[in-house]
This record gives structure tokens, C-alpha cells and sequence, in this order.
């Protein structure tokens, strides 16, 4: 009976047994609303979130005021990006953002240029997908409110310069946010060294559940942005909603336990993405690492497969769960914008897999992964007329296609 | 996506997949599709003098849906005449695949290859 194997934590993360532990009594226990001031079923709820807040202030050295909980990720985009254009976008109207950001910021971005008369500029990545810092500062202009690039890529796992960003945008007098989903926990961020002003924090990203997530949002020197959710004013009146405490324990532990064991996980994920990657190379020709291999969190491997197509992979190795840059497996048969953006050749792009490593990969998983993978390669490859081709010495840049 | 038994049996057990060799006059070669699409399919006939294909070879470039319907028309197209050939349809293959909507182009796709196989057979054979 072939188990199945999780190599997917770029999509999603499953939540740490010790994260489970911390949540569980506020569901039947302690199930007080912690914006109830009366009475002290209240105010242990609200003791709770508390201590959680600080425990995500801790790991990006920020002060527990600036921390915002919300639904997640995409919604802290959303405010942070909407929020700041509403309350300071008569003054100054440019944004500067990535063309490999995330959907949630490229359509918050799409939204104030269609809706609130907002100029965007979405900066071009070079082949390893990290920006170009020059291009940035040449971008700046005197109208530019906002630098939005985000930490660590979900789909290459490469790094941003955070700090250069950060500096370019203290001097230009502009506002920085970064999108830090895929980040936290996977490398050290401080909101200070790095002159952030707004970062988006995942829950299901770092072992935490789903369902929420955090902005933080600078108060020194002071950040207004305008609340999207009207309502009783929580979350110092930028994000109103009753805050569900067990899923704030939730991302609070998950944070706490990465201020403790960030290092020691990486160098186990190294390890691993070093037994994967030799183990295939070593088996199978042209396999091409997608994205910087330096800049790059371990836990990510987004790799193409020559001559061999990412749907086609995927389900030879069905027992594996990955996903794919292929464009197949997208709803709209056109290949990962973001390996387009990185001058990935469209044949290339259909070829790709992302395998991601995580807290609860093992060497054995690895192991028997690279084994599949390695016979589906050369079962597909015997099975495709390009490979035959390349075999045969044949250029296929020189063949005219018959596209359909 | 969740496939239906024929199409992942063809998957995982694809029938004639190999080459005929295309400098004979007795076969046929379609080559069809682009890298760039993520569809390529090859496929080779080998016809009788009597004008039925006795054998019939594949290779593909492509998503699980373009592999199993390039192995099922070379299937399909053995034992054969060259215009019963001509005549099978991609709706034909998406149903005995149950393709889903979005893959309905790899069953065109082989109908095009096996057209493009006989268009090239009969090139070579023009008397």
C-alpha cells in the first residue's frame, strides 16, 4: 500500500501537534469574546491574544501595538495596500510593486489603478528572479506612495533584498510593504534593521492554522491606513471583527516556536533539498533549477524537466504531492506568469515542478521521492518525441512547429 | 484532476509507443503540436500495399489527457484502412476518455496527428 507523500508546503502547511495543543481549550474552554471588558470569561480570552501578539512582534522584532491579526495573508495584502492608498492617495498616487508578486497584491494593485486613479509600476524580475535594485530606485518618482515586494517567492523560493529595498524607500521618503507569507520563520526579518512599514504574516505558511494571518503596521514613525471592515473598531480601529483567540494562540505559537528553531529547521531543510536535487541530477540530464540556487530558502525546489511535460510528471508520480508551473494544471492553459517572468522558454515552463520540503519532511521521504521521480523522468522521456529528438542531435529551435 | 479509468489505463499503460522508420515508404509520420502549447505528439502508420495499417507508433509530449488519446488512436487506427483512418473523430476519443472540458483539444490534437501521418503517407506513395 503506497502511502502518499506530502511535498506541498509552499501551499500550505499542516498545523505543528504543539500549535494544536495551545488552541484547543479556546474552543470549549476559555470561549469568552476577548473584547468583552466585564467579566473575566473576557479577559482571559483577551489575555490570550495578547501573549499571542507579542509572540508575532517577537519574530520580526517589532512592538506588540503594531501587530493587526486578520483572516490571512491575502487580507492583509488587501488592507495594507487599499488601506494606505485610501487615507494617503490624494497627495501621492504611484505604486511600485513586482511582476512575480502574488495574485492578492497584483489585483490590489489592478483595483487602485482601474478604480482610484493610481499609477502602477510593476518592476520586471532578471533570470533568477530577484529585483533589480538600480530599476527600483529609477522607478521612484515624487508621486510614489508605496514599495510593495515581498519577502520570499511561494512558487521559486527566492529571497528579496529586503534591507537594500528598505533603504532605497527610507531615503525616497516611500513607504515599504512586504508580503511575507512564505518568510517568516524561513529567514531572520526585523522590521527595523530592514526600514519595513507594513508586512503580511501567514498562519498556514508556518505550521499555524488556517484562517489567519497579521499586518504590521509601523508607528514609529507613524503608518495610517484606512480600515476596509466598519464595525466596532477593534484592532486599534484599522481592522474591526471579534478576533477568534484560539486561532490567534495559533499563529502566536507558531511564530514562538520558529524564534526558537528557524536555524536548526534550515539546516535540516538543506540537507534535504541537497539529498533531492543531487539525487535526481545524478540519475536524470538537464534538469534546471528555476530561480537563484543561492537566494533561495531551502525548502523550495522548483525545478524543470526537460523534454518531459509537468502534468504528465505529476500524475506518473501520484504518490507525491507537488504542484506544477505547467500550464495544464492551471484553470486557464497558460503557463506560471512567474516562470514566463524569469525568461523561463514556454516549453521549459510546461516542464516544471515545484517540490517543497518542510518541519515534517523525511530523509526516507526524500529517498523514495527521488526514486520516483527519477523513473517517471526516464519513462516519460522514452515516451516523448522531443526527447527522441535531442537524442538524435536534432536542434529543436529550428523546427517549425505546426501550433494549434 | 480526477481522470477516468481509460484514460489513466492508457496513462500508465500506453499501448505502441515507439518508431517506425520514417525513411520507408510504407510509413506514415504526423508531427503535430509546439513545445511552447505543452502538446506534441508524433505518430507513425505503417500501411499494406493493400492500403490497411498494420502497425502503428507514438510518442508524446504532453499532459496525462494527450498521452492517453495518442495511445488510444494508435489503437484505434491498426487493422484499419487509410480512409476509415481519416474518419475517426476527436469527439469519439474525448468520450471513450470521458475527457474533461479543458482537454478536449488533446483528442484533437490526435486526430490532427493521425491526419497529418496519412497526408504524409500518401505524399510519399503520390503514383
Amino acid at each position: 500500500m503506497i502511502k502518499n507523500i506530502y511535498f506541498d508546503y509552499q501551499a500550505t502547511t499542516p498545523v505543528d501537534p504543539r500549535v494544536i495543543d495551545k488552541m484547543l481549550p479556546y474552543f470549549g474552554e476559555i470561549y469568552g469574546n476577548p473584547h468583552s471588558r466585564n467579566h473575566s470569561y473576557g479577559w482571559e480570552a483577551e489575555e490570550a491574544v495578547e501573549i499571542a501578539r507579542e509572540n508575532v512582534a517577537n519574530i520580526i522584532n517589532a512592538n506588540p501595538k503594531e501587530i493587526i491579526f486578520t483572516s490571512g495573508a491575502t487580507e492583509s495584502n488587501n488592507l495594507a495596500i487599499k488601506g494606505l492608498a485610501e487615507f494617503y492617495g490624494d497627495k501621492k498616487n504611484h505604486i511600485i510593486t513586482c511582476v512575480t508578486e502574488h495574485k492578492c497584491v497584483l489585483e490590489s494593485c489592478r483595483f487602485l489603478s482601474e478604480k482610484k486613479n493610481f499609477d502602477v509600476t510593476y518592476l520586471p524580475v532578471k533570470a533568477d528572479g530577484l529585483i533589480d535594485l538600480k530599476e527600483l530606485e529609477k522607478a521612484i518618482t515624487p508621486k510614489t506612495l508605496l514599495v510593495s515586494i515581498m519577502g520570499v517567492h511561494n512558487e521559486i523560493g527566492v529571497i528579496q533584498p529586503l534591507k537594500e529595498i528598505g533603504e532605497i524607500c527610507k531615503e525616497k521618503e516611500v513607504f515599504f510593504h512586504t508580503d511575507c507569507a512564505q518568510a517568516v520563520g524561513k529567514i531572520l526579518l526585523d522590521v527595523n534593521l530592514m526600514n519595513i512599514d507594513l508586512m503580511s504574516i501567514s498562519g498556514h505558511k508556518m505550521y499555524g492554522p488556517k484562517g489567519v494571518g497579521a499586518l504590521y503596521v509601523r508607528r514609529k514613525p507613524r503608518v495610517r491606513i484606512s480600515a476596509m471592515m466598519s464595525g466596532g473598531g477593534q484592532e486599534r480601529g484599522m481592522r474591526s471583527g471579534t478576533l477568534s483567540p484560539a486561532l490567534c494562540v495559533g499563529l502566536g505559537e507558531a511564530c514562538r516556536i520558529y524564534s526558537t528553531e528557524m536555524d536548526a529547521e534550515n539546516k535540516k531543510l538543506m540537507k534535504l533539498k541537497n539529498l533531492l536535487l543531487n539525487g535526481i541530477r545524478s540519475q536524470c540530464d538537464e534538469i534546471y533549477l528555476n530561480g537563484s540556487e543561492d537566494q533561495r530558502v531551502p525548502g523550495n525546489l522548483n525545478l524543470s524537466f526537460a523534454y518531459i511535460e509537468g502534468e504528465s510528471l505529476m500524475m506518473g508520480i501520484k504518490n507525491l504531492a507537488v504542484s506544477s508551473g505547467s500550464a495544464c494544471t492551471s484553470a486557464s492553459l497558460e503557463p506560471s506568469y512567474v516562470l514566463k517572468a524569469l525568461g523561463v522558454q514556454e516549453e521549459l515552463a510546461h516542464t516544471s515542478l515545484r517540490i517543497g520540503l518542510g518541519r515534517f519532511t523525511t530523509e526516507d521521504d526524500v529517498n523514495k521521492a527521488v526514486d520516483k521521480i527519477v523513473s517517471e523522468v526516464k519513462r516519460l522521456r522514452a515516451l516523448s518525441p522531443l526527447w527522441e529528438m535531442a537524442q538524435d542531435g536534432v536542434d529543436l529551435t529550428k523546427i517549425n512547429w505546426a501550433a494549434h | 484532476m480526477a481522470y477516468s479509468k481509460n484514460l489513466i489505463d492508457h496513462y500508465e499503460n500506453p499501448r505502441n509507443v515507439g518508431s517506425l522508420d520514417k525513411d520507408s515508404n510504407e510509413v506514415g509520420t504526423g508531427l503535430v503540436g509546439a513545445p511552447a502549447c505543452g502538446d506534441v505528439m508524433k505518430l507513425q502508420i505503417k500501411v499494406s500495399d493493400s492500403g490497411i495499417i498494420e502497425d502503428a507508433k507514438f510518442k508524446t509530449f504532453g499532459c496525462g489527457s494527450a498521452i492517453a488519446s495518442s495511445s488510444l488512436i494508435t489503437e484505434w487506427v491498426k487493422g484499419k484502412s487509410v480512409d476509415e483512418a481519416h474518419s475517426i473523430k476527436n469527439t469519439e476519443i474525448a468520450n471513450h476518455l470521458a475527457l474533461p472540458p479543458v482537454k478536449i483539444h488533446c483528442s484533437v490534437l490526435a486526430e490532427d496527428a493521425i491526419k497529418a501521418a496519412i497526408a504524409d503517407y500518401k505524399e510519399k506513395n503520390k503514383k
